[in-house]
């Protein structure tokens, strides 16, 4: 079975790390991982990937942007996303989800729901 | 005459024949009839033996009453392991949520310890503070006071939600936050928001060889945040510990190394 690969789109270092290491239980998955918005597009449209973990407060391009450039993409609109953010109103969600956000996840994370959120977007 | 008298000879062998197979099939009868009658008479004899007297039926009724006992204990022994498997499974249940809850905390401090001793560089481990204390903790407006060492003063020298200069420099040893710090107890008084930025809603002192550095103010959590867990009071020691190390380390290198060009200057002076 062919690896997945998964991108994560975060600013914060720490952040980066803890998700990688939540997502660490995952068999064959290979994680790349961005600094801003613009790191992660050009990482997206450069290589395939089975799904995405985006921040939205992002310095550059924010993840909102980069949510809506992908789903207008033919090529990228069929990646899952998973918005991960310290945004937790309703509208923020709201918006995400409209812009074809999957899955929308408030900090701070727990790890373990993070592992079943991707485990569920991989799946399906 | 010959042809009349041969068909009449036929038909006379036809009905010799029929009435053979009729006595075969009578004597079949008969015999079959007998065997029933045997078959019946043997079952009567074993229904009597069965329970021809009140001492035979009252040994029925033991065997029977003592089969239903076997059972009903069997069936209580059954329901009592099915009781503890269940316990069984429920604490099972119980310890995977606990497990899960410490491998999540174990996650978080082993990220943020790691993080804080990533670097040197001054800007970056408070960069790295404030990613811990909104990411990790989740607050929304907080600040990092320093202490000065020769005015005693706590100041806010990074803050996030709102300006640095809105938030008030506090005397070691008195109000809230500088009495924590002269202390160096971590204090949490309560989760929501006072708007009274003396007042924080989390002090958390921090502490080198027993001496305050300076201390995390936190006053506002995110909105989705609704109660501290008992992550972030380990997240809380952690930073008094880990955060302050790595402040005066990195405060130490910069210092070093200011020095040390300092020396090479004057050596590379010297040498000229």
């Amino acid at each position: 079975m062919a690896k997945r690969r998964i991108l994560i789109v975060e600013d914060s270092p720490t952040m980066r790390q803890l998700l990688v290491f939540a997502l660490s239980p995952l068999k064959d998955v290979d994680i790349v991982e961005a600094e801003d918005g613009m790191d992660g597009l050009r990482k997206v449209s450069s290589d395939s990937f089975d799904l995405a973990l985006i921040d939205v407060n992002m310095p550059i391009m924010d993840g909102l942007k980069l949510i809506s450039l992908m789903r207008s993409e033919d090529a990228l609109k069929e990646i899952p996303i998973v918005v991960i953010t310290t945004e937790g109103s309703k509208e923020d969600r709201d918006r995400a989800l409209q812009l074809g956000a999957d899955e929308y996840l408030t900090k701070p994370i727990h790890t373990n729901r993070v592992l079943a959120v991707a485990k569920a977007l991989l799946k399906g | 005459m010959n042809g009349g008298r041969s068909s009449v000879f036929a038909r006379g062998e036809e009905f010799l024949r029929l009435f053979k197979r009729g006595a075969e099939f009578t004597q079949d009868l008969l015999t079959e009839n007998e065997r029933l009658r045997r078959r019946l008479a043997d079952l009567e004899a074993r229904q009597e033996s069965a329970a021809r007297t009140p001492h035979d039926w009252n040994k029925l009724r033991q065997e029977l009453s003592n089969r239903i006992e076997c059972l009903e204990e069997q069936y209580r022994s059954v329901r009592e392991r099915l009781r503890d498997v269940e316990d069984e499974n429920q604490s099972f249940a119980e310890r995977y949520v606990e497990v899960e809850e410490e491998n999540n905390a174990l996650a978080n401090l082993y990220v943020a310890s790691y993080q804080l001793h990533s670097t040197l560089d001054i800007a970056e481990v408070l960069k790295i503070i404030i990613e811990i204390v909104i990411n990790l903790i989740g607050a929304e407006v907080f600040a990092i006071h320093l202490l000065e060492e020769g005015t005693q003063r706590l100041e806010a020298v990074v803050a996030e939600g709102l300006d640095l200069s809105a938030f008030p420099v506090h005397q070691l040893g008195s109000g809230p936050l500088g009495s924590a710090v002269a202390r160096g107890e971590t204090k949490c008084w309560e989760a929501t928001a006072t708007g009274d930025l003396d007042r924080p809603l989390v002090c958390i002192p921090l502490v080198v060889q027993k001496r305050p550095i300076g201390a995390i103010a936190i006053h506002r959590l995110l909105p989705q945040k609704q109660a501290f867990s008992p992550l972030d009071h380990e997240l809380f020691t952690m930073l008094g510990g880990h955060a302050a190390t790595a402040i005066v380390a990195a405060r130490l290198y910069s210092q070093s190394k200011r020095k040390l060009n300092t020396i090479q200057g004057f050596i590379d002076l010297l040498a000229r």
